[in-house]
């Protein structure tokens, strides 16, 4: 933490200084209306998805545990993509966010219902896992049956995330979920710490297992939910951040959580401006999109866990 | 101190555990005994109150160590030990350090969990019940994992914890040193209680049951 606040400040000031008008103190309606809202954003939803990650790899005990994995970001971009299709969010700009909040509301819903039998840490990623799969091939038929050439480019848009453009409005919508969500996961360290000793055990020391998977849920979907209703898709954060973090922090599930929350928000940041220089220092025509560059960064590192872990 | 009566529990559909009643009380130290299969780690957990139908105990008073425990993260010794405060809330290092040396530990406090022998990880995760200060014990296989010297030094913490007014419940397959350190012996047979007694009483009912024979202070085959 004592290196991660100082350069995630550093960042966020960059960031209100770097832009399409090029470097340097912008003009204040440019500072307030584009580089404020995109900043906070950036900060934002790489908390949620950095917090997002920790939590559920310290919840179902496995390293390689993503928001991702539990569907729930699938299920936003259904959401969205719903509403792109039938055109509602030409007439309704609030519909997008909105749509991805429902579905990610309705992804959770079903990813409980689907595990409650018995929940516990497999027989979560095993109905995650199917639900991610479902929405895949729910997106994948509303792209092959896209009405126009336009709604097609603009659902693959939005598939591959971006912080560009976005409003005070937008950041107004995003922030009391994800925040919430965050206080909500915040709040999980202890039982996480449990759980590192198994679920049996966990149960015994007060801390029955489906109850904190029930809550990790719950705050991954506020959390993630709302980011990805204004962020669209943006994967990898949640993977990474906490794998970067623990030979700083100690591998307690519990220790883990701040920081990743404060290096989501730095990891995020960074590729953002990343976005933003790369037209500027290469002959781009435009911005590469955030998804793009943040699974540029995140798959390497997953080589790199492979690696290690294949002897 | 710590009870069941007449409980009854299946597993995949198959009854695991006919009619079971047990109640013991302080300063016993409880072996539970039987072949694979027999229903003993099922009865542990009915007591540890992870079944269906059964009382859960009081966190802060009923200590439980499954069969084959293990950190799913590499810990340090010392955080294992620390997370059997979590039903007090705090962080007593007094009990954390008095844990660690009870099971002999102490020296390895700040290396991680993931990079110790076997035998030492054991210890270590022993050491998170014992820093909970319970009252009982409930343990599954404690002396699995460890040499022959450190069984007996382990079966002797149990010992003295019995002995101080503790309550031990452990599964043990060293049946042998049961008699040396228990002083009560359930012996179970096919999800049932089959004996119930001292050890030295119990323990041809044991031998029965594995198919051998206790002569002279050990198990022989027939």
């Amino acid at each position: 933490m004592k290196f991660l606040l100082p350069a995630l400040g550093a960042l966020i000031i960059l960031s209100l200084l770097v832009g399409a008008a090029g470097l340097g103190v912008p003009d204040w309606l440019i500072l307030w209306q584009i580089r404020t809202p995109r900043t906070a954003l950036a900060v934002l939803v790489g908390a949620g998805l950095g917090l997002s990650g920790a939590v559920l790899q310290g919840a179902l005990r496995n390293p390689l545990a993503d928001p991702g994995l539990l569907g729930i970001g699938g299920c936003a971009a259904l959401g969205a993509i719903i509403v792109f299709y039938w055109g509602i969010s030409i007439q309704m700009p609030a519909a997008l966010p909105a749509g991805a909040m429902l579905g990610a509301a309705g992804g959770c819903a079903v990813l409980l219902a689907l595990s409650a039998r018995a929940l516990s840490g497999p027989s979560l990623i095993l109905a995650g896992v199917a639900l991610s799969a479902l929405a895949s091939a729910f997106i994948a038929l509303a792209l092959s049956l896209a009405p126009n050439p336009f709604a097609l480019a603009e659902i693959t848009f939005w598939l591959m995330g971006g912080l560009e453009d976005r409003t005070l409005l937008q950041l107004a919508v995003a922030a009391p979920p994800i925040a919430a969500g965050c206080i909500l996961l915040l709040s999980l360290g202890r039982r996480l710490d449990a759980l590192s000793l198994g679920e049996a055990t966990a149960a015994t020391l007060g801390f029955p297992v489906a109850r904190t998977l029930v809550l990790a849920s719950l705050g991954v979907t506020l959390a993630v939910g709302a980011g990805a209703a204004v962020a669209g898709g943006i994967g990898f954060v949640g993977l990474v951040v906490p794998h970067l973090l623990r030979p700083f922090t100690g591998q307690r599930p519990g220790a883990v959580l701040l920081p990743s929350l404060a290096g989501g928000a730095a990891l995020l940041l960074a590729a953002d401006l990343l976005a933003r220089a790369a037209p500027l220092l290469l002959p781009l025509a435009g911005e590469p999109r955030l998804g793009v560059l943040t699974a540029l960064l995140g798959a390497p590192f997953l080589v790199r866990i492979a690696r290690r872990a294949i002897p | 101190m710590i009870e069941l009566r007449r409980f009854s529990a299946s597993l995949g559909g198959e009854k695991v555990l006919h009619d079971v009643s047990f109640a013991a009380g302080p300063g016993a130290f409880v072996a539970v005994c039987g072949p694979n299969g027999a229903g003993k780690t099922t009865f542990l957990r009915a007591l540890a109150g992870l079944l269906p139908g059964a009382a859960r105990p009081n966190p802060r008073h009923v200590a439980y160590l499954e069969q084959g425990a293990r950190c799913a993260w590499g810990l340090r010794i010392a955080e294992v030990a620390a997370l059997g405060r979590i039903p007090h809330g705090d962080t007593n290092s007094e009990a954390i350090a008095q844990a660690l040396a009870q099971c002999g530990v102490a020296h390895l406090a700040d290396r991680r969990i993931d990079e110790v022998s076997g035998g030492q990880a054991r210890r270590a995760m022993l050491a998170r019940a014992f820093a909970t200060s319970p009252r009982v014990l409930l343990l599954d296989e404690p002396v699995a994992d460890l040499d022959p010297a450190a069984s007996h030094e382990i079966l002797g913490v149990l010992r003295d914890f019995a002995h101080g007014g503790g309550l031990v419940v452990a599964v043990l397959h060293a049946v042998e040193l049961c008699a040396e350190y228990a002083s009560r012996m359930v012996v179970f047979e096919a999800g049932r209680i089959v004996a119930d007694d001292a050890p030295l009483a119990a323990l041809p009912v044991a031998a029965r049951c594995f198919g051998m024979e206790w002569v002279g202070g050990r198990l022989v085959r027939k």
